[in-house]
């Protein structure tokens, strides 16, 4: 289970986005925005080398800041879980 | 007012359980003991599987049980009292995790109390707000109670559990494996305490593990499982009551035996053969037991079988509708009608109807409709009097004139479909949503659907034999909507990748790029035709040349009708190889220069016109005049483009691809050379002194080299049959402007077919060291592996004709493959994305408001609404104002 943590380098891998943990403060502020309940938003597994390396627990939520050649940034917000979505 | 549906009972949930001894014994009305199904007589055995307790069905039939009708009565359940009990053993995987999670002896969880107790606390708080991780938590706990080799509670040993599916449990106990049978079973489940099968992830109030093997088998009502009569008088029984009647038999046996009190060994075969057959009866396609059969034949259809697959309950019946007010006939084309149109057959109108409920303001109309009667169109076919609540059918009156006078506001008639209503069109298979789209009704004679040609590629559909359903519109919300939404109009740009999918195919093509070339001027008659065509009257412009006699050119109109400010560049089709040109001063007129709606240069062809294109002429007149503007081209322009190939004529022949001896003997010196080297490589290759291509074998570099060699041989032979052809001829049209062909099409036909490919591969397969008895055995050279010199003009040799079959077969198992799979996808992401919307916010969910996309797409942008998928088109935007610029000065 607590397998090496991945090292911080991935971070800086071309093909990984900009990844930040929300303080409890912001995460509400992007419920409210949204107006979702925690469970609404998508998931990610505390098992993710991102997630384990930004120290995340259950219930934290993750900004993802993503680039792309047609809608400039992007914003995702995912709740860190203990599970993976079943398939 | 029609009836409306109230809300009555709402289900908030729906919990599913298991029945228990008690509950199956309390609703049965009956207790089958026998087998047999009907008296000598005729009548149902009383305590057999029609005994009348189990509901009425007979019409007139009087329910002994409630009394009711068969209406009514909502039919009861029997029972049948099971000798010995039976698994049920679509439940074997958790009986399963059940048993090797608890104690043998005592029934508890193998943990220790506090740990329960602990667990207990977390799964009550987990159940309600992560269901799904509550499934995850209860498979660890049972994979850590089932590791645990000695009870916590009594400390009696633990053995492993062997379970082989659907239905035999061992026991593997230091003496060896021990059957467990369901008695045995049956105990071990009814020592688990309550709070401890919550912790397996069952809920004890609804489901207790004991009840997982049945003691009493329910029997479904005779409503369930009605028989038919035959003609013949015979009575055939549902299969649900064969399977039931042998489980009776099975159940009495069995009880024989144990009254007997016969040898053990022949009470649990028989036992056994009982379990069978009631799991057959549960579900007939069970691993490892029989099938129950229809006289040694037909497997017999059981409970599981009713609900599978797509022919089953859920894929069936419930996703899967039938409807009404729908009609289904040949296509056949008709470039006169509007593409927004679909052409109806009379007979079709007559049939199906539309409501329209009379007011003062259209009550004649509808005394027109009523007074005409169900057959003579445009008439009606159901009136409804509201004053009365009565309904009319006016196949069964006469007195039309007499109930059309009669009609006073607010009443209801179905009329028939008429010319201007709205209805949905489809064909199948619905791959993309301009799959369905919305036409205006035209009724016209005939037994076939008509639609315009330019609406064939988003159905596409062609005229072989298609045929395409079409739905009426029956509310006036529905019509509404599609005249909105729905319409061909409102599907030119698909949002598939922004770019129009409705456009000229073929003939529109040709016809455009006749029109438009230089070469081609028009005579005031001529130009009077196209026109007219068109169906437009304008006052002609001042004409290109004045004399000696007046005449236009095709491009002036074109621009007749084209948006007063359009301004567009772009290469045409032809825009290739000797007419090519990359900017506006061009030449070779095949650079497309429109100014101010004018047709300055450039021919139009499948870059300018067709379907497909992204970026044509026709998107950016949808895009920035509006689709309205787009269809009005549609019906008008390209119609005229067809008039102008009608003018000419365009047809290809035998002698349109006659090459000549020069051509052929050009061609013959080329293909000896070819075949000079390829014989120079396999000399190479059989003394070893090829050199073979990095990452390959000697073999593989030798067969990729003369693959290549004969390639270019192709290739070399098409361009001298091209250059020896006229270049200007209807064959060459056609390829050049993409209206139909290609420049390998001619190749094949006027020079060579070249090499056939089989797995990317020259032929080898067919004998053991040959691929004909016509060649030597071992043979590499190129006509022995599928090289064919001859042309579809001049005819194949007998083993040239064989090796084109072989390669053109495999085309045709890939696409017949490629169909199935891609479609079997298709399904598949459908079913996973159907309930996904946009939301007011932007975001997009699923239906429960889950956030699936933050915003649509990452860019919130609606691909249909875009430049090739840019939602801005920089390029042109330069362009536009630099042309304006230019303009002021």
């Amino acid at each position: 289970m607590s397998a090496k943590k991945p090292g911080r380098k991935i971070l800086e891998h071309r093909l990984v986005p900009e990844h930040r943990k929300l303080s409890v403060e912001e995460a509400v502020k992007v419920f409210k925005s949204l107006g979702v309940k925690p469970w609404q938003l998508p998931q990610i597994s505390v098992n993710d080398p991102i997630v384990r390396l930004l120290n995340a627990k259950p219930g934290d939520v993750i900004e993802i800041k993503r680039r792309s050649p047609t809608g400039g940034t992007s914003l995702a917000y995912r709740i860190v879980v203990a599970f993976e979505r079943r398939a | 007012m029609s009836e409306r549906f109230r809300e009555a009972y709402l289900i908030e949930r729906i919990k599913f359980g298991l029945l228990s001894p008690q509950e199956i014994r309390k609703m049965a009305k009956v207790n089958v003991i026998r087998s047999d199904i009907y008296e000598a007589d005729g009548s149902p055995v009383m305590g057999g599987l029609r005994d009348p307790h189990f509901g009425a069905i007979e019409p007139g039939e009087r329910c002994p049980v409630c009394g009711n009708t068969r209406e009514e009565c909502p039919g009861h359940f029997g029972r049948i009292e099971l000798a010995r009990p039976v698994l049920l053993p679509h439940l074997g995987d958790k009986i399963h995790a059940i048993l090797q999670a608890t104690c043998r002896k005592c029934g508890k969880l193998r943990l220790t109390s506090e740990r329960i107790e602990y667990l207990k606390r977390i799964y009550v708080r987990l159940k309600d707000k992560w269901p799904t991780l509550a499934e995850t938590m209860i498979k660890s706990i049972v994979k850590e109670a089932s590791d645990v080799k000695e009870c916590p509670h009594c400390g009696e040993r633990q053995f492993e559990i062997k379970y082989t599916r659907p239905i035999i449990f061992f026991e593997r106990r230091a003496e060896g494996e021990v059957r467990l049978f369901p008695t045995e079973i049956r105990d071990r489940l009814e020592r688990v305490p309550n709070d401890h099968v919550l912790l397996l992830g069952i809920d004890p109030e609804r489901a207790r593990p004991e009840w997982m093997v049945l003691t009493v088998l329910p029997v479904p009502p005779l409503s369930v499982r009605p028989s038919i009569t035959l003609e013949t008088g015979l009575r055939a029984e549902d299969d649900l009551t064969h399977a039931l009647a042998e489980i009776v038999r099975q159940n009495d046996k069995l009880k024989s035996l144990l009254s007997a009190s016969a040898p053990e060994g022949m009470i649990e075969d028989t036992w056994l053969t009982l379990q069978h057959v009631v799991s057959s009866y549960i579900d007939n396609e069970l691993p490892n037991t029989y099938q129950l059969s229809h006289r040694r034949r037909r497997p017999l259809k059981t409970l599981a079988q009713r609900l599978k697959g797509k022919e089953g309950r859920f894929r069936g019946n419930l996703s899967g509708k039938r409807v009404n007010f729908s009609a289904r006939t040949v296509i056949s084309p008709d470039p006169y009608i509007s593409v927004n149109e679909v052409g109806v057959p009379i007979d079709v109108a007559m049939t199906l109807t539309v409501q329209m409920t009379v007011t003062e303001y259209n009550i004649e109309e509808a005394r027109k409709y009523v007074a005409n009667g169900p057959y003579k169109w445009p008439g009606a076919v159901l009136l409804h009097k509201a004053k009365t609540d009565r309904k009319i059918d006016l196949r069964y009156q006469k007195n039309y004139k007499q109930l059309a006078k009669e009609l006073e506001p607010g009443d209801i008639i179905e009329r028939h479909l008429m010319t201007g209503d709205i209805v949905l069109f489809n064909r199948q298979p619905t791959l993309h949503r301009m799959s369905i789209m919305g036409h205006i009704v035209r009724v016209m004679p005939g037994k076939t659907f008509r639609i315009n040609l330019l609406v064939c590629p988003p159905y596409n559909a062609d005229f072989d034999g298609d045929e395409m359903n079409l739905h009426v519109l029956r509310l006036e919300e529905a019509q509404s909507e599609a005249r909105e939404l729905l319409l061909v109009e409102k599907n030119i740009l698909t949002p598939r990748y922004g770019g129009p999918i409705i456009g000229g195919r073929q003939d529109y093509i040709s016809g455009a790029y006749i029109l438009t070339i230089k070469t081609r001027l028009y005579t005031e008659q001529e130009v009077s035709r196209l026109l007219a065509r068109a169906g437009v009257a304008v006052e002609l412009p001042e004409p290109a040349i004045l004399k000696p006699r007046p005449l236009w050119t095709g491009k002036q109109l074109v621009s007749l009708f084209l948006p007063e400010d359009l301004d567009f560049a772009g290469k045409s089709k032809v825009n290739t190889g000797a007419l090519k040109c990359d900017s506006e001063n061009c030449l070779n007129d095949s650079y497309i220069v429109v100014r101010r709606g004018k047709l300055l240069s450039g021919v139009l062809d499948k870059n300018a016109i067709g379907a497909e294109q992204p970026g044509n002429l026709l998107h950016i007149v949808a895009l920035e005049y509006g689709e309205a503007k787009a269809r009005e081209l549609l019906d008008t322009l390209f119609r005229m483009f067809i008039r102008s190939l009608e003018i000419k004529g365009l047809t290809i022949s035998y002698h349109s691809i006659e090459i000549g001896e020069a051509a052929k003997k050009e061609i013959e010196r080329l293909t000896q050379e070819a075949k000079k080297e390829i014989e120079e490589l396999i000399k190479k290759y059989e003394e070893g002194s090829l050199e073979p291509i990095p990452g390959r074998t000697l073999e593989e570099s030798l067969e990729l080299m003369i693959i290549e060699r004969l390639q270019r041989l192709r290739s070399s032979a098409g361009e001298v049959a091209i250059k020896y052809l006229d270049p200007f001829s209807d064959i060459f049209i056609m390829a050049k402007t993409g209206a139909r062909g290609s420049d390998v099409n001619i190749t094949q036909m006027a020079s060579m077919l070249g090499q056939q490919i089989v797995r990317g591969k020259r032929l080898t397969r067919g004998f053991r060291t040959r691929t004909l008895a016509h060649f030597a055995e071992g043979d590499k050279s190129p006509e022995s592996r599928g090289f064919i010199k001859g042309n579809f003009r001049d005819g194949l040799r007998p083993t040239e004709m064989f090796f084109h079959a072989v390669a053109g077969r495999e085309g045709l198992i890939d696409t017949a493959v490629k169909t199935s799979q891609s479609g079997y996808m298709q399904r598949r992401l459908i079913n996973a994305l159907q309930d996904l919307f946009v939301t007011y916010d932007g975001t997009v969910r699923d239906f429960w408001g889950n956030v699936i996309q933050l915003k649509y797409g990452e860019d919130g942008v609606d691909p249909s609404r875009t430049y090739h998928g840019k939602a801005v088109d920089i390029d042109r935007i330069i362009e536009r104002v630099r042309v304006q610029r230019v303009k002021k000065r």
